[in-house]
């Protein structure tokens, strides 16, 4: 168990190396960080003395080795185009995002495992036709649709929801800002997170049902009834606990997508997250951003990945005697 | 099927082309049986025509800017109260007849949709095929890869590949490439499930008796690849290339939405959501409307289509 762990841990920091080496490449070779960093009239002298303070002038590896440390201690240089420090610009603005790709999390997580469940269980009712055909329009519906319906409806038509912006927001500590404690707030959080949470919703409901169909015609589904076992003990004690095992590790997927999904969402509703900053670093070639950007996702979605493959094991009793075995 | 018409290889086990396993499932009766496939074929079918016939059928030119006049901008269409009848979705900001820019909008955003995926089939095919076949360390460097690569959503490759292109392009030279990067991005980003699927289905070839002889008759490790395991391993990738190609039009809409895929001289339909966005609050709702129901439509359509198209080819679901 702990040689699997560590091998998964070996892996993990595999890929953040060759993740972070991409970054580096991105930063050093994409446009040159000395004519983003100075003016016209900066003189050669001037350029090369910029040049030997930033260390450009050291050999390759060294730089390379510099950029990687540098990212570990989350110092990722200066933006091009704010010229202020990328940690403290991500740091400001990475709020926001967590706080909307948690809720549409839960969100999507509570209402889709329940509508997948239902879909299966009662797969002939109406309703559950209903919610079928809506998924496959939530699949097919891009995010930035949804979000623009959403508005129309609820800020044009109706006026009940703003249509941008965090809201009031409360400042807890020295950094954390959050919008869940004022009206305006929550009000602000409400048509965002479903926006975001619409897509991963439907998926988890697909795959749920799909799953739960797959368990329900197994052998020993067909056993526990004919011990005469309650319906209830059997959907919910054997057919849910073994549906949710696939399950676990595409919603795992899943949700680390949504950080990256709430780019398009905070495009939308003009939410001041990381998404809208790394969408103004790629229009404005601003490079040490996306370098930080790209790194820090690459890191949410090892550890997620991390933590999906050790929650299936802890599930699974059939892959504990598995890798104990090898 | 009468006997007569069984191919010579029905005998030799599950092992069949493509073309063979698309009759004896009866395609065509499966195709009709669903009303819901037969209408998604039909509207499929329109789109994919008025795209290609946009500049025959296409009232007006929306790229040419001697027949747009500022002072037709923003007519509602031409069914609600104050329409102008020449315009049957209205205009937009720029005097554009929203029909005419939707049929060119919708040409630009297929035409990258079905760019990519062509890319994106061909780089995972071929990666694929040389995987499954060579195995050894080359298959586990290209498979590493491809599961760094699904880690990550596709759409967020295609932003950074898309980014790196901008910050390497000189920012004239942006509106004549967008297409190409634009393609470049959306199709590097969606190759992993072919090589999959490819991988897999070449490793079981790979050991068939065929291959076998092939090789023993000295032909070369390109020859069997190309002309005698791909059209065994061709079948899934129809249905992941269809499938792909809903994610590349939504892909590309999204791209272009967000203010990084084509200019707005040059409009897919999420350019012209985009636009149609800075009008909702001010009541012109038919600007961001139209291209959405079109855009809406085209993706349902090609994505009900491959489900289909899945349940058809998939012998266990017989």
């Amino acid at each position: 168990m702990i040689a699997f762990i560590l091998r998964r841990l070996v892996a993990s920091v595999g890929v953040l190396i060759a993740v972070g080496l991409i970054a580096f490449v991105m930063f050093r070779y994409v446009g040159d960080p000395v004519n983003q960093m100075v003016g016209i009239e900066t003189s050669a002298q001037e350029r090369a003395e910029l040049r030997h303070q930033l260390g450009l002038d050291q050999p390759v590896i060294v730089q390379a080795a510099r950029f990687l440390l540098n990212a570990a201690r989350f110092d990722f240089g200066v933006s091009y185009q704010f010229k202020q420090p990328v940690a403290d610009l991500i740091g400001a603005r990475m709020p926001a995002t967590l706080e909307l790709a948690l809720v549409a999390s839960i969100l999507s997580l509570a209402a889709g495992v329940p509508m997948g469940v239902y879909a299966a269980l009662r797969r002939d009712s109406a309703l559950a036709s209903l919610l079928q055909a809506l998924s496959l329009i939530g699949i097919s519906l891009p995010t930035f649709l949804i979000g623009i319906l959403l508005i129309y409806l609820f800020a044009v038509v109706l006026r009940w929801l703003p249509s941008f912006g965090r809201g009031d927001v409360v400042r807890i500590g020295s950094w954390w800002t959050t919008g869940l404690l004022t009206v305006s707030g929550l009000k602000s959080l409400i048509m965002p997170s479903i926006t975001l949470a619409l897509f991963q919703m439907t998926l988890i409901m697909r795959l749920v049902r799909a799953e739960m169909l797959e368990v329900m015609r197994s052998d020993y589904i067909r056993f526990a009834r004919a011990r005469g076992l309650s319906e209830r003990t059997v959907h919910f004690r054997h057919a849910l606990k073994n549906t949710l095992v696939p399950v676990i590790t595409v919603v795992g997927l899943q949700l680390g997508s949504i950080v990256a999904f709430s780019i398009i969402t905070e495009t939308v509703f003009a939410w001041p997250g990381m998404g809208q900053l790394f969408l103004q670093s790629i229009q404005n070639a601003d490079i040490p951003i996306m370098a930080a950007y790209l790194l820090m996702i690459a890191t949410l979605f090892v550890i997620i990945n991390l933590v999906t493959d050790l929650i299936y094991v802890a599930v699974d009793p059939r892959l504990r005697v598995h890798i104990n075995r090898a | 099927m009468s006997e007569i018409a069984a191919p010579p290889n029905e005998a030799s086990g599950p092992r069949r082309t493509l073309i063979e396993r698309l009759r004896d499932n009866d395609l065509l009766a499966s195709f009709l049986k669903s009303k819901v496939t037969v209408a998604a074929g039909i509207v499929t079918v329109i789109l994919f025509a008025a795209a290609l016939l946009a500049p025959w059928i296409a009232p007006t030119d929306p790229f040419n800017p001697a027949t747009n006049y500022l002072s037709d901008s923003l007519d509602p269409p031409s069914f609600v109260a104050g329409g102008d009848p020449r315009f049957l979705l209205g205009t937009d900001d720029q005097g554009r007849d929203m029909l005419s820019a939707i049929l060119y909008g919708l040409r630009v955003s297929l035409g990258i949709g079905l760019c990519s995926v062509a890319l994106g089939a061909a780089i995972g095919v071929s990666l694929g095929l040389i995987a499954g076949y060579a195995g050894g360390w080359t298959d586990s460097a290209i498979m590493r890869i491809a599961d760094v690569q699904l880690t990550f959503p596709a759409i967020l490759i295609a932003l950074l590949l898309d980014g790196v292109a901008h910050a390497l392009l000189k920012p004239a030279s942006r509106g004549e490439s967008a297409f190409a990067v634009l393609v470049l991005s959306i199709g590097l980003s969606f190759w992993v499930q072919y090589a999959r699927t490819v991988r897999a289905s070449t490793m079981v070839e790979k050991n068939r008796d065929y291959v076998l002889a092939a090789r023993l008759i000295g032909l070369s490790h390109a020859r069997i690849l190309i002309s005698h395991i791909l059209p065994n391993v061709m079948g899934p990738v129809l249905v992941i290339a269809t499938i792909n190609l809903a994610l590349a039009v939504i892909t590309e809409a999204t791209l272009s939405f967000l203010g990084v895929g084509l200019p707005p001289t040059q409009p897919s339909l999420g350019t012209l959501i985009r636009i149609g966005q800075n009008y909702l609050f001010s009541g012109e709702w038919w600007i961001v409307t139209f291209p959405s129901l079109t855009l809406a439509a085209l993706v349902l359509a090609v994505n009900l289509l491959g489900d289909w198209l899945r349940d058809a080819l998939n012998p266990r679901l017989k």
